[in-house]
């Protein structure tokens, strides 16, 4: 950046920050460098950018204001919630504003006749469901980061938990949403029924990453507490029988409220983490809970362990109480956290996979993994299919990220390949925008982007993120002179291509 | 089984040169949803465009052309014990599963079991351009681009002609009874709200003519154990009952007069309205029978946390959905015109603006 646009910028950010402060609190205008440095990036530190400035508004007036003011001086403007995201979603943009919904941290309204619940954006998830607890009720989706993430990040990414694959994903779990347009207008989607006329607008903004509209409002529903929950824990030999463990299960009719998967990478960094019980010579685990009522709870659990130990389980063991339980699912959900202990750093993939595909996707991950001489350890919701492989590796030594980047890509490419895609549940952002290409053809994302224009003609909601540039989908091709331009390898692995597509 | 991907995208191609606007059609079922603008238009037929592409059991997932009929899905389903958990209404046996998720149709079990929106992965689709566009996909989990497919969910084929939809299927549950009990439609709405905040079994809770219907599935232990503890007779003629309401063979639905559907609060108490009801989907889904102003229907509705639709019958020259806040109705024009710049598909179907 050359001295004149340095003066230049600090003089926008000024003046901007002075406009703010006519309608927000001082202190929640952010505009020196030590206090925005925190808001650099999200939970994916490898990507960040110092934005222009960062407010707080704490009302829904003050932030639409905040959009009309952008607006006009077509300021490009990034919402953030908690920063958790994994995509780079809430990287702030050199040039623009962060929108920060962490003031908007109050829920509204538990009603639990109606099993509903009206809260605002930056709420963390965890919370929701504490504030239901003491009518025995909760909010379904449960990402592992529900301590930290909020609900506005929730709708904004769609995300997902272990409990996806029985009780849906974010978007299964909304009434309503109230937003704020780029120009600041305000509109309601969805209502206090199941559906709303017309085409179905709550849908398009779930999972939209913060480009279509600021939600400011939320209504989800809430569902009953279980009677009990029990898991069944259960080591294989191979992945191959993990895998064929979980479809069996399935063909049995019976749909767990939690199925999660470990390879052994994943299982003896857990293990070492949490000491939850896991067997550590085992190739892979299954975690399989159950809940429901008493009755069902005990019919299927039977019904799991005597399955297991049909397949070949080479261990298989049942939480007795609530302690157990807990026990058994700690392992898994500091995976993560495990992982970073045994290595520097890990970067976290999501692509899915049709659950078929498993044994053949983690072989041919194996074979690069050794190409490119970088560990991956994996773990897998493995009922809804969604893989998280994280890949080991050491941000000091140069070139690695890198390396580890090209590897990441390789495997998206492969998810698609044996007909899944990009991203389960963390988003696109900037990280992944390399790979729509491998998804989608242009066409596609020239529909995509005129979808983003009906709702921001000027582009400054997020800019840079979700959706690549046709340009970007070129170069990408031409780097990978395998994908033809306007035939993904998608298209190339559907069994039923028709004429004239693409 | 038969693949006419590639002349419906020449038909469109062709509307598209002469600036002829098109009525999308598959079984023809539901012909009476919507307006019915005052042109006819040529007709874009999909009835033909059928057969089931992929289906996966221990997978829950299912592929098919637009144009195939909800009977041969569920045929192939029932042999592997499986079923379209969204228990889509049939108002005939020509009923395709890419009218259903144009018009958002879902049965009783809704509150429980999802709805169409919910349960659909991905589509294929021919926009106004005449291309042909893949979106979402074949698993459970998928948030690359934005969520095309679900925006289909209501919009009546305006955005453009599904030619493939992809749904995640469900389990049959492994047993389903029937509770019945006399009581008035107000105690219904307090039951039904009540017995929703348990955990028990509950996948559908209607009531009817005076009497609550509430059906458990699941575990054959677990239904028992609830038929045992919950008030009501064990109706034997449960699964009928269910079936009559989802396809709207129920006396109420006989007849000419108007039929208004109202999605709102399960927990709303009743309307002030003279008339019959029924009281579908624990409460969130109810029907009126009865000649009426639209917008004391409105109100009625936004007073209920929800909205309206004249759903049948009546004046369908006129707007019969929900009234649009004006800032909603540009956005939605524009996202139309994203899709169908033309405005070729089903013109003043859903709203007459569009
Ligand atoms: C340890 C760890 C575990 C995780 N586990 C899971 C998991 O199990 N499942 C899962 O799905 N995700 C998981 N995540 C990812 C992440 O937590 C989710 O994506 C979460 O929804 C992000 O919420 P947030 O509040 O932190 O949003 P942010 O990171 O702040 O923002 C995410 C995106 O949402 C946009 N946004 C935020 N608020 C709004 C708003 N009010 N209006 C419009 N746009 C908005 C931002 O612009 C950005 O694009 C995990 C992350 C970590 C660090």
């Amino acid at each position: 950046m050359t001295q004149q646009n340095t003066a230049g910028r600090e003089a926008l950010r000024q003046t901007l920050a002075a406009r703010f402060r006519t309608f927000i609190e001082p202190e929640y205008v952010i505009s020196d460098d030590e206090t925005l440095r925190p808001y650099e990036c999200d939970g994916l530190s490898m990507y960040c950018e110092m934005p222009l400035l960062v407010v707080l508004p704490g009302t829904v007036e003050q932030a639409q204001q905040v959009l009309k003011l952008c607006h006009q001086q077509s300021i490009p403007v990034v919402a953030r919630g908690a920063g958790t995201g994994l995509c780079a979603g809430a990287m702030p943009h050199a040039e623009g504003v962060v929108l920060s919904m962490a003031r908007f941290d109050r829920i509204l309204e538990i009603d639990a006749p109606s099993r509903s619940a009206r809260v605002q954006p930056g709420v963390r998830n965890l919370a929701i469901s504490e504030a239901a607890a003491e009518q025995g009720l909760y909010y379904g989706p449960d990402p592992s980061s529900q301590i930290a993430c909020t609900i506005g990040g929730n709708v904004a990414e769609n995300s997902g938990g272990v409990h996806c694959l029985k009780y849906g994903l974010t978007v299964h779990n909304l009434l309503s949403i109230e937003l704020l347009t780029v120009e600041g207008d305000r509109l309601t989607l969805g209502s206090q029924g199941l559906d709303a006329c017309g085409m179905d607008l709550m849908a398009l903004m779930t999972g939209s990453e913060g480009l279509l509209g600021i939600v400011t409002e939320v209504r989800v529903k809430l569902l009953p507490k279980p009677e009990v929950a029990q898991v069944v824990m259960a080591g294989f030999d191979s992945v191959q029988a993990a895998g064929d463990a979980v479809g069996r299960i399935i063909a049995e009719g019976i749909i767990p409220g939690g199925l999660e998967m470990m390879d052994s990478h994943a299982i003896v960094a857990a293990e070492a983490f949490a000491q939850a019980g896991y067997p550590v010579d085992a190739q892979a685990l299954l975690l399989c809970e159950v809940d429901g009522t008493e009755e069902e709870v005990h019919e299927h659990i039977d019904a799991v362990e005597t399955l297991f130990r049909h397949l070949g389980a080479t261990s298989v063991r049942t939480s007795h109480s609530e302690e157990e339980r807990a026990r058994l699912w700690k392992g898994r959900k500091s995976a993560f956290p495990a992982v970073g202990r045994i290595s520097p750093d890990y970067y976290c993939m999501d692509g899915t996979i049709p659950r078929g595909q498993l044994a053949h996707v983690l072989t041919e991950m194996q074979k690069m993994s050794d190409e490119y001489g970088l560990r991956v350890a994996n773990v897998f919701h493995a009922g809804d299919g969604n893989l998280h492989p994280l890949i080991l590796f050491d941000a000091n030594t140069p070139g690695e990220f890198e390396k580890t980047e090209a590897f990441g890509g390789r495997i998206l490419e492969l998810c698609v390949e044996v007909g899944g895609c990009i991203t389960g549940e963390h988003g696109v952002g900037i990280e992944k925008i390399r790979q729509m290409p491998v998804q989608f053809n242009d066409q596609e994302v020239a529909q995509f982007h005129r979808i983003k224009d009906a709702f921001d003609p000027q582009g400054t909601l997020n800019p840079g993120k979700g959706i690549p540039t046709l340009r970007q989908c070129q170069e990408y091709r031409s780097l990978n002179p395998r994908l033809e331009p306007n035939s993904p390898v998608a298209a190339q692995a559907h069994s039923h291509q028709e004429a004239g597509h693409g | 089984m038969a693949d006419l991907s590639a002349q419906l995208q020449h038909q469109v191609i062709a509307a598209r040169t002469d600036r002829r606007p098109l009525t999308i059609v598959g079984g023809n079922t539901k012909a009476f949803m919507g307006r019915s603008p005052v042109e006819e238009h040529t007709r874009l037929d999909l009835s033909g465009h059928t057969g089931i592409l992929t289906y996966h059991p221990v997978e829950l997932v299912l592929t098919a052309r637009a144009g195939t009929r909800l009977t041969e899905l569920e045929a192939a389903l029932a042999e592997q014990n499986q079923m379209l958990s969204f228990e889509p209404p049939r108002f005939g046996p020509e009923a395709t599963i890419g009218g259903t998720l144009a018009c958002n149709q879902s049965g009783p079990g809704r509150p429980w079991w999802s709805s169409i929106r919910d349960q659909v992965l991905g589509i294929r689709m021919i926009n106004g351009r005449g291309e042909h566009l893949h979106f979402g996909g074949q698993v459970m989990k998928n948030v690359a681009g934005y969520d095309v497919s679900r925006l289909q969910a209501g919009a009546m084929g305006t955005l453009g002609v599904m030619t493939e939809v992809s749904l995640k299927v469900l389990p049959k549950p492994a047993a389903s009874r029937t509770l019945k009990l006399a009581v008035s439609a107000d105690e219904a709405i307090g039951i039904m709200n009540r017995r929703a905040l348990e955990s028990r079994p509950l996948t559908a809770a209607c009531w009817y003519q005076g009497h609550l219907y509430l059906r458990l599935s699941g575990a054959l232990s677990a239904v028992e154990a609830t038929l045992a503890r919950w008030e009501g007779e064990v109706d034997d003629a449960g699964d009928a009952f269910w079936q009559q309401l989802r396809d709207q063979q129920l006396s109420l639905f006989d007849g000419e007069a108007p039929l208004w559907r109202f999605s709102v609060s399960p927990s709303a108490p009743l309307a002030d309205l003279e008339g019959e009801w029924v009281l579908d989907w624990g409460g969130a889904q109810r029907w009126y029978r009865g000649e009426a102003d639209k917008a004391r229907m409105e109100a009625i509705a936004a007073a209920a946390g929800g909205q309206v639709s004249l759903y049948r019958g009546g004046d369908r020259q006129q707007e019969v959905m929900h009234a649009l806040p004006p800032a909603l109705q540009q956005l939605q024009l524009r996202l139309k015109e994203a899709f169908d710049p033309d405005h070729l598909f089903n013109p003043g179907r859903v709203y007459s603006w569009m």
